[in-house]
């Protein structure tokens, strides 16, 4: 244990997903000795973050304003959607430039053991997004593990009586893995080579 | 560090660290044990969907410190694959994992009655001849039952006299005139029927039974494993009838 500010400051940095204690407190020691200005830096980066990225009111990805820049953009095709996990899919999808269209961020993929449902993601926000029939083609693209799958199971359920074109991406993808950290040719290619889900 | 090797369940997986999962996996001989597989989360990983709740394995694991490591994962049979195709089934499905990893209360503890019971579960779920509610309250029944935890069903829980139809969760089941405390549930003839069918795996009889009997006996079951276990099952809010 150290005196209390440096202390608080380990516990806070061990709060952050993948940061152990002992990076914790490696990150803590590499600050105390570091210049001023740059910690200066870092701290108003982290302040200007929560004050200015807020969720794009339409697809739910990160945004610095209330629409994304995806949503904003008129020369994207507005009648297919891709369905992903988590904003930072939608960074890995872009990378590949397959694909001209736009998103919908969920929040997060089903699991019923870590307590999360339909009612938990931005779910009914893409229902509404639908309902207008101007969306002909839905792809989903959640992860490819067990969660993913099973959130699009439910979703290609969810939207069929709406009678729309409903892809998943294609079986070339390693499964098990998290969709962030495929490479930019073998998502390319799972978007190209995507299959009609059939449910 | 010691080798060991065992089969098991994955029963849940959560992330550690940038790529890593800890895996919680019933085993058939040493019991429950979380280990961590590394590098699991990148598309590139050698274990790929081995190591996904639901999936049946050979492991190697090395005895560490406080969590195991996993070094080697061959799948015997990956049930996730179909239950994740069956929204239904992949509920159900849910709900056991997380019961078997309630009902095995300490890490290394042999439980080989509830991983014979819950590879059961699982292969009868996925082979669909069965419908998804049924089969996952015969597999709370039977394992209730082998925690130690079986409802009576024929005479009294508390004084073993004859039992009338009222249904006490808080005294263990059924229970006769006397012993019956107020407030008790008074399940149809059929209900009762049907929970003794599922617990003794009587599935002619579960099968033929009607879908109101099927709603009672699963609200009961519910009711009855939620007071059993102290948090209750989280997953049970989200299973779906067909
Ligand atoms: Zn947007
Ligand atoms: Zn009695």
């Amino acid at each position: 244990m150290y005196e209390g500010v440096v202390q608080n400051l380990i516990d806070e940095l061990g709060m952050l997903p993948g940061v152990g204690p002992k990076s914790a407190q490696r990150i803590a020691f590499h600050l105390l000795a570091a210049d001023p200005a740059d910690v200066n830096r870092l701290a108003h980066a982290l302040l200007e973050v929560k004050e200015k990225v807020r969720f794009c009111r339409v697809c739910g990805n990160v945004a610095a304003e209330e629409e994304c820049r995806i949503c904003r953009d008129a020369r994207r095709d507005e009648h297919v959607i891709c369905v992903v996990e988590e904003s930072k899919d939608v960074v890995a999808i872009e990378k590949t430039r397959e694909f001209r269209g736009r998103y919908h961020v969920l929040g997060g993929a089903i699991s019923p053991i870590e307590g999360v449902g339909p009612d938990d993601l931005r779910i009914r926000e893409l229902m509404t997004r639908l309902a207008d029939g101007q969306v002909t083609e839905l792809i989903l693209a959640t992860d490819p593990n067990l969660e993913g799958e099973a959130t699009a199971t439910y979703l290609a359920r969810l939207v069929k009586p709406m009678g729309l074109k409903v892809t998943r991406l294609a079986s070339g993808l390693p499964v098990g893995g998290d969709l962030e950290y495929a490479d930019e040719v073998t998502l390319g290619r799972a978007f190209e080579g995507r299959r009609l889900l059939d449910v | 560090m010691s080798l060991y090797r065992d089969e098991g369940v994955v029963l849940r997986t959560q992330k550690l660290g940038e790529a890593d999962r800890i895996v919680t996996i019933l085993t058939k001989r040493t019991g429950k044990v979380r280990g961590v597989a590394k590098g699991v989360r990148r598309t590139t990983s050698r274990f790929g969907a081995r190591l996904e709740p639901f999936t049946h394995v050979d492991l190697q694991l090395h005895t560490g410190r406080t969590l195991d490591v996993i070094t080697q994962a061959e799948t015997l049979r990956p049930y996730g694959e179909g239950l994740a195709a069956d929204y239904p089934r992949y509920t159900a499905g849910s709900a056991m994992l997380e019961t078997a990893d309630r009902l095995t209360m300490g890490e290394k503890e042999p439980a080989l009655r509830q991983f014979l019971l819950l590879i059961g579960g699982l292969r009868t779920l996925v082979e669909q001849e069965h419908e998804a509610r049924l089969v996952l309250d015969a597999y709370f029944l039977r394992s209730l039952a082998v925690a130690g935890y079986a409802p009576a069903l024929e005479s009294c829980a508390r004084c073993s006299a004859p039992a009338v139809r009222a249904f006490a969760i808080v005294a263990g089941g059924m229970v006769c005139g006397t012993c019956r405390p107020a407030g008790a549930a008074v399940p149809s003839a059929e209900t009762i029927v049907l929970m003794t069918a599922l617990l003794r795996g009587d599935w002619p009889t579960a099968d033929a039974s009607e879908a109101r009997y099927r709603t009672e006996c699963s609200g009961l079951v519910a009711a009855y494993l939620q007071w059993h276990l102290e948090h209750g099952i989280r997953s049970l809010r989200h299973v779906e009838r067909v």
